[in-house]
């Protein structure tokens, strides 16, 4: 943590906007996503399904359908525009500097090509290594990610390997040409609870080795817990709390991260669950104001009549909401 | 009877064995399957031998990692796959044994809700008829079956008039799985298994779900049998924990416990695998190395002896049994540890 707090933001990141456009209507998947990130940083997007943290991975990565997805804003890695990049250069770019591991492995990766062939690809196009030093580099990394008897492992199929050994080789091929910024969506989620526990070791170790900036997508805030500096947490499109993951997860300042920790089941047998009424908004219509308001205890008119400005109730800390102040005392009275 | 079909104090009408008797037993289950390409004769123990009791009443969660058979199992109980062998006892009466109540009638009394909620509805159907078909199939008029599908569409907090003629594709996540439940409430079961009902939820709605499961099991009386991956949330609702390894029962207790005191050494790793919320907390080291093994040809003796940090000698050679477990406190685990005569270094300390 000492490291992220110096030195020039690896990722800028300002009003990132995504809409998808159909014939029937426009979908506003992110709306005006702003965040920043140091080299050596792990950054948590947390939310829910639908909330828009894959697809700002997807666009932070130029992986979304150029036709159908209008994408605005800026995204600076290193001071180069990210949304300008065209052809060679995109190529070098992905895989090169930025790299990306999925959900679900077995999807991922290519059911006809070995673990081995997947490794020497990346290596050959982006570091330039023959056929001979890009195996033996592909062994060393299945070495680095701890999957027993690399040698062999190297000239195995995807299905041929557990769920937990696949998730590994995908972490070996994003890693494989020393990213400085890994994307990872939700690698965990797809994982047995004594499997995720192992990847998430791994990965912090890893992230540590490499020094890379990370933005790590999840749904669960014990993964966040678990590896995470900071958490930005979305909602309909936008990110309504930012800040150190050990104070938001303590303190949240907005209502909907204090009610996301209250709904999660924490050993309370025999009483029910404060559970967040009604569900996400209908992406394609927004409520105008803030998206949460309908579904916010807290709720003022206000609330429902103009989009919420940035708070800032300490330092490093942010939260759009009208009520912050209210938030806080009530998440910090249980434990004072 | 007919028309508010869940409101009635149905159980008590349909009660055969009394509340004494439990819902189910079940004995030795087993079920394997045959895979190709695997080798000659190689079969998946995908439930070897498993046994346990259901009582009237009580919530029952099953957990376990994937692979180990809690689906598998999920299905036997309801003959959608028939078992190899082994005998059910549905209160008081054998399952599909002659003089015993028939599959047919099982069913009845028993339903399922799984755990894809759009993949488990009808997409060409609205969700009235999908609640209300069940019914209808079993003998109700349409108009009958129609008035029970919106009583029942109520008490899973949908409103009839605005959620009752759409069709699946037009409901968020958390409303199909209120629709599942409520078709498999619309029958009036006396028991209900839920099989990972809630683990494609987010968190929010994942809790409006459970508060719901426990609200209609406290107003029609029903028992659960609870499958799921997420230890938080079988320690939330069960009375009782059913620990599941590559096909068989490690361990078997109450839920308090279950979690204060594992006995087995796999109930303490996954218990230890649990995330806190806490980021001044973290796990620095993992609790098991390893995936699970595969089920086709499972380690000899002990099943979990290839990742346990106490594995001896006599964990190859023997399989270890789980002991005398008649009563619902009874805690017992499936380890040489928990015995005390097994000859482990470490025996009756667990």
């Amino acid at each position: 943590m000492d490291a992220a707090a110096s030195g020039p933001p690896l990722l800028e990141i300002d009003n990132l906007c995504v809409d998808f456009v159909t014939r029937e209507a426009t979908v506003h998947a992110v709306s005006g996503a702003t965040f920043s990130l140091r080299a050596g940083e792990v950054l948590c997007l947390l939310g829910e399904s639908g909330s828009g943290k894959s697809v700002t991975l997807r666009a932070l990565m130029r992986l979304l359908p150029p036709r159908r997805a209008r994408i605005s804003g800026t995204v600076r890695l290193d001071g180069a525009d990210v949304l300008a990049l065209e052809g060679r250069k995109l190529q070098d770019f992905r895989g090169g500097a930025v790299s990306m591991i999925f959900q679900e492995p077995m999807t991922a990766l290519d059911p006809v090509y070995t673990i081995g062939q997947h490794l020497t690809e990346m290596l050959r196009r982006h570091k330039g290594l023959g056929r001979a030093a890009a195996r033996a580099r592909a062994i060393e990394l299945l070495d680095l990610v701890k999957i027993p008897s690399p040698e062999r492992r190297v000239d195995a199929y995807p299905h041929e390997l557990s769920g937990g050994l696949r998730q590994r080789a995908m972490i070996a091929i994003a890693l494989s040409c020393g990213p400085r910024l890994l994307l990872a969506d939700e690698p965990t989620t797809a994982l047995d609870a004594t499997v995720q526990i192992q990847v998430l070791i791994l990965l912090r170790r890893l992230q540590q080795d490499f020094g890379m900036g990370t933005i790590f997508v999840t749904h669960d805030l014990g993964v966040a817990a678990e590896i995470a500096d900071r958490v930005a947490v979305m909602y309909a499109g936008c990110i309504i709390e930012e800040g150190p993951v050990a104070d938001v997860l303590r303190a949240p300042a907005h209502p909907y991260t204090a009610g996301l920790m209250a709904s999660t089941v924490h050993d309370q047998p025999d009483q029910d669950i404060a559970a967040i009424p009604g569900s996400p908004p209908d992406l394609r219509r927004l409520p105008p104001g803030c998206s949460f308001a309908p579904r916010c205890a807290l709720a003022m008119p206000a609330c429902r009549q103009a989009f919420p400005e940035p708070v800032f109730p300490a330092p490093n800390r942010m939260a759009l909401c009208l009520r912050v102040a209210d938030v806080l005392q009530a998440s910090l009275q249980p434990t004072a | 009877m007919s028309t508010t079909l869940a409101a009635q104090p149905y159980v008590d009408a349909r009660d055969r064995g009394g509340a004494a008797q439990p819902m189910l037993i079940v004995r030795a289950l087993q079920r394997h399957f045959r895979v190709k390409g695997a080798g000659k004769g190689a079969v998946v123990r995908a439930v070897d031998g498993v046994s346990f009791t259901l009582f009237k009443g009580e919530t029952l969660g099953i957990v376990g990692e994937s692979g180990c058979g809690k689906s598998t199992l999920a299905r036997l109980l309801l003959h959608l796959i028939v078992p190899d062998s082994g005998e059910l006892v549905f209160d008081g009466e054998a399952v599909a044994a002659p003089r015993g109540i028939t599959v047919a009638a099982l069913r009845r009394q028993v339903q399922m809700v799984f755990q894809d909620s759009y993949a488990s509805l009808n997409p060409r159907m609205p969700i009235q008829d999908s609640v209300a078909f069940g019914p209808m199939m079993n003998g109700q008029s349409r108009p009958q079956a129609r008035r029970a599908a919106q009583d029942i569409l109520v008490k899973v907090g949908l409103r009839p008039d605005l959620f009752g003629p759409r069709y699946p594709h037009e409901l968020s996540g958390g409303q199909k799985q209120r629709v599942n439940i409520a078709r498999a409430l619309a029958m009036g079961p006396r028991m209900v298994i839920l099989d990972e009902a809630v683990s494609a939820l987010d968190k929010s709605v994942e809790a409006q779900v459970l508060n719901l499961l426990r609200a209609l099991k406290r107003t029609l009386n029903l028992t659960y049998l609870f499958i799921s991956h997420d230890l938080n949330v079988v320690r939330y609702i069960s009375d009782r924990v059913l620990v599941m390894y590559l096909g068989q029962v490690v361990e078997l207790g109450p839920a308090a416990g279950l979690f204060t005191t594992p006995r087995h050494p796999y109930t303490r790793a996954l218990l230890a695998s649990r995330l806190s919320m806490d980021a001044t907390r973290r796990i620095d080291t993992p609790p098991l190395i390893g995936d699970p093994p595969s089920p086709i040809n499972p380690p000899s003796g002990c099943r979990f002896r290839t990742r346990c940090a106490h594995a001896e000698a006599v964990c190859a050679d023997h399989m270890p049994t789980l002991g005398a477990w008649e009563d619902r406190t009874s805690h017992v685990a499936a380890c040489h540890m928990a015995d005390a005569t097994s000859g482990h270094s470490l025996a009756g300390t667990a």
